[in-house]
């Protein structure tokens, strides 16, 4: 099926629009930067933040990455690596994250370092922090012009003092360059870390809120807490104190998720990136072969 | 003695405004709304200064603007015509040719206020501690402990046991939710203390204590004050030189002892007579 | 120095009552003169407006003519009468005190930071201000169990030794004292009186109304006599 249809399925005008709002959110990091968010053919809530971004920024010859939760094979990493794959002809996919040029996710970032030159563009739902604590975007404007945050660190306090420790689990407002608080998308704590002085450039797009934000490649991400109460990562201990492995790679350094198992009924612990555990199981069937 | 505060002419009109508006209200009209335009004149030409460590006195009944002034400076309100300066360390602000930025730093640092309805003063969303620690926050406090304990301290001083802290203001009486929106008002250690009819409609023995409360913090601290207030008892207790009100306009001003027991003007005379 | 601390030239006080349409005349025509170290004793027959002397030098009262030529500390003279308010509050703090007849006081404060309370306003730690406000507390032989409890509920002749201890305690230049002795026992009368003494020694200027003419006669170095203001039939009440 042909018609005249642009390269990246929008019109120049749009992809020129979201490109000068990147760029714009490149230069006052963790600002959101109000864009044109066109109707996509998917509805709203299923990534088309983020799929703007790539349609506006892959070219031809480029290799891109799809991941939902760390998974290239989940049914909406599928569509929209598809869709993108269909609307940008000549450019090459990959579920490899050292191959990728333009890594595309939801909710994760890789486990494997990125480079300087790579590019990682996270799906934001809310890309507010400040929506939990005031209603008006108005005012929300202008607490984060004046980099007001007091009433967002009330609720860290809050939560200490009913739960000793900060609750927030995903959608961990971190602060950028010193300045804007961003809400950086419901990645788990354990990601946050990697936005801190990250090699790649880091591009957040909301579709529904319309607003594109960035982490520049180097720049300070520190995540909210208080000196006495340090912010810390997701903990895979089990009963006994010991750091639990993926069931499928033996990795004990990245993010599992929790499964039961339907047959055993038991729960079950493996890499939340499916490329890393992939590599992974590469290694180690490497090893076996030179042990051989 | 060092000024803090200098108002000169503060006039506030609700409405359109018109050429009459000042020449036909006030006292001798005996009352606030313009007879041409039907814009309500809440003040006009009040002037006074306030000293460093000074409690000044605002007192009329209802309708004589003397909350007025006080919304304007605490930057709640916007005044149709007048200056402010601001004295502190060493600068001088001009209050109302300040952006709104800079209208909210001094609010939120170098100014307290406290309501008479606590709604307006506390976030009923948080605990009373957290309420303060809202107020700390804001200026880059960024160790838990040391909000906690400066918290805790505020609040004792305010006399609200430190076991409630954790509670929120709902489950407070009135006399402690004033109590909490006090610590808050004092915890950035503001030079400047706004207090809009703090003490009414709470019970006598509570005011008094309170009353007792913020003497005490004067005197320890040295913080000017401006007290609104419609209760001559109040005036007699905590201000040290008062400004009478009446229907927007400045009727008589003095030492507070001299405005109670030698009242020059008819109106402060009859006021002064009627208090129980 | 031989100067006088206090000079009034002319005072004049007359209150216009607006309800009743009256004006009501309190003195006229004052003329006096306060040393330091001195006391000078107001007398006169009631209503002659003598404590409206006090009152206008203090301020409380808004003198309608004359000149009250204080000299202050830094040695600058100041008209009492037409001074700015804050330079009035200012002078109460450190160098006016007045002695009157009526105790107002915070509900809650304990008798000892009632008395105390003059000196911490002057910069006194409040531990040395204590310390002084107990003694001065035991030398006009005030019982030790009422030192911790608010003056609330005190007898006149107590609520009256709280108040001299709270005018004498800071030593100021110049002080009033409106019939400082009137609810008391002869006993603690012949305190207050070696207390006076010793702070004329201290060369505090005092201005007195005594209601006993041998204090007159004991204390005063200046006796100035107040007549009451022609055509006053009406005996002002002074109602503070």
């Amino acid at each position: 099926m042909t018609t005249n249809k642009s390269f990246g399925f929008m019109d120049e005008y749009a992809k020129k629009e979201i490109r000068r709002s990147s760029l714009k959110a490149v230069a006052i990091p963790g600002y959101q930067v109000p864009y044109s968010s066109r109707e996509m053919p998917m509805g709203r809530g299923f990534g088309t933040g983020g799929l703007q971004l790539t349609l506006s920024l892959i070219g031809e010859g480029e290799t891109l990455k799809v991941i939902d939760q760390g998974a290239d094979d989940s049914v909406n990493a599928v569509n929209l690596r598809s869709f993108i794959e269909m609307t940008c002809p000549g450019i090459h996919t990959t579920t490899s994250t050292t191959e990728a040029g333009v890594i595309q996710s939801r909710h994760r970032i890789p486990e494997r370092p990125l480079r300087e030159d790579q590019l990682i563009v996270l799906q934001v739902p809310y890309p507010d922090a400040l929506v939990v604590v005031e209603a008006s975007e108005d005012k929300r404007k202008i607490l984060h012009g004046e980099a007001d945050y007091s009433r967002l660190l009330v609720k860290l306090y809050e939560d200490i003092v009913k739960f000793d420790e900060i609750t927030i689990s995903h959608r961990y407002p971190t602060r950028i360059h010193g300045h804007y608080v961003i809400d950086p998308s419901p990645i788990p704590r354990w990601d946050v870390p990697k936005m801190h002085q990250s090699a790649a450039l880091i591009l957040l797009g909301a579709g529904r809120e319309k607003k594109i934000y960035a982490v520049p490649p180097y720049t300070d991400a520190e995540p909210l807490a208080f000196e006495d109460v340090p912010f810390r990562v997701e903990d895979f201990t089990d009963e006994n104190g010991q750091r639990r492995p993926c069931a499928r790679c033996g990795c004990t350094t990245s993010f599992l998720d929790e499964y039961i198992d339907s047959s055993t009924g038991d729960y079950v612990y493996r890499c939340s990136d499916a490329d890393w555990c992939n590599e992974q199981l590469m290694d180690e069937s490497l090893l076996e072969v030179s042990n051989g | 003695m060092d000024k803090v505060l200098q108002v000169r002419e503060l006039s506030v009109v609700y409405g359109k405004g018109c050429a009459s508006c000042y020449k036909k209200t006030g006292p001798d009209f005996n009352s606030n709304i313009c007879p041409d335009c039907g814009s309500v004149v809440a003040a006009h030409d009040v002037s006074f200064d306030l000293y460093r460590g000074e409690i000044l006195g605002i007192m009329g009944e209802s309708g004589s603007g003397k909350s007025t002034a006080v919304k304007c400076l605490f930057f709640d309100e916007e005044p149709t015509n007048g200056k402010a300066l601001f004295y502190d360390e060493d600068q001088q602000y001009n209050l109302f040719r300040l952006n709104k930025a800079q209208q909210r730093r001094l609010r939120n640092h170098r100014f307290g206020m406290v309501y008479q309805n606590p709604n307006l003063g506390l976030n009923f969303d948080i605990s009373a501690g957290g309420n303060i620690a809202e107020r700390l926050l804001m200026s880059n406090v960024s160790n838990y402990s040391d909000i906690r304990g400066r918290a805790v301290s505020l609040l004792s001083r305010t006399e609200v046991l430190s076991e409630r802290m954790d509670e929120m203001p709902k489950n407070f009486s009135g006399g402690m939710q004033q109590r909490v929106q006090i610590a808050k008002a004092l915890a950035t250690n503001p030079p400047l203390l706004f207090l809009d009819e703090v003490t009414t409609g709470l019970d006598l023995s509570v005011q008094a204590a309170i009353l007792d409360l913020i003497l005490e913090i004067q005197q320890q601290s040295q913080t000017s004050m401006i007290v609104v207030t419609h209760d001559l008892g109040v005036i007699r207790l905590l201000a040290d030189r008062t400004l009478v009100m009446k229907y927007g306009r400045v009727i008589e001003t003095g030492l507070t002892d001299q405005i109670l027991e030698d009242p020059q003007h008819a109106y402060t005379q009859r006021l002064v007579a009627s208090a129980l | 120095m031989n100067a006088p601390i206090l000079r009034v030239e002319g005072f004049e006080k007359h209150f216009q009552l607006h309800e009743q349409d009256k004006l009501i005349p309190s003195s006229k025509d004052v003329n006096l003169e306060v040393y330091s170290g001195k006391l000078t004793a107001l007398i006169g027959p009631t209503g002659a407006g003598k404590s409206t002397i006090l009152k206008g030098i203090y301020r409380t009262y808004l003198p309608t003519a004359g000149r009250l030529l204080f000299t202050a500390e830094d040695g600058s003279e100041i008209d009492l009468a037409s001074a700015d308010e804050h330079q009035i509050l200012d002078l109460r703090l450190k160098e006016i005190a007045f002695v009157t007849q009526f105790l107002h006081f915070l509900p809650r404060q304990s008798t000892l930071n009632v008395v105390a309370q003059p000196l911490i306003q002057r910069g006194r730690s409040i531990e040395d201000a204590k310390d002084e406000a107990r003694e001065l507390l035991a030398a006009m032989k005030l019982p030790m169990r009422l030192w911790e409890i608010s003056p609330a509920t005190f007898s006149g002749g107590e609520k009256q030794r709280v108040n001299l201890a709270r005018g004498l305690i800071a030593k100021p230049r110049l002080l009033l004292l409106d019939e400082p002795t009137a609810s008391l026992d002869t006993k603690t009368t012949e305190r207050v009186i070696s207390l006076i003494e010793s702070l004329k020694y201290e060369g505090v200027a005092m201005l007195a109304i005594f209601h006993q003419p041998e204090l007159v006669d004991r204390l005063a170095d200046d006796v100035v006599e107040i007549q009451p203001p022609e055509n006053s039939n009406l005996i002002l009440e002074e109602i503070a």
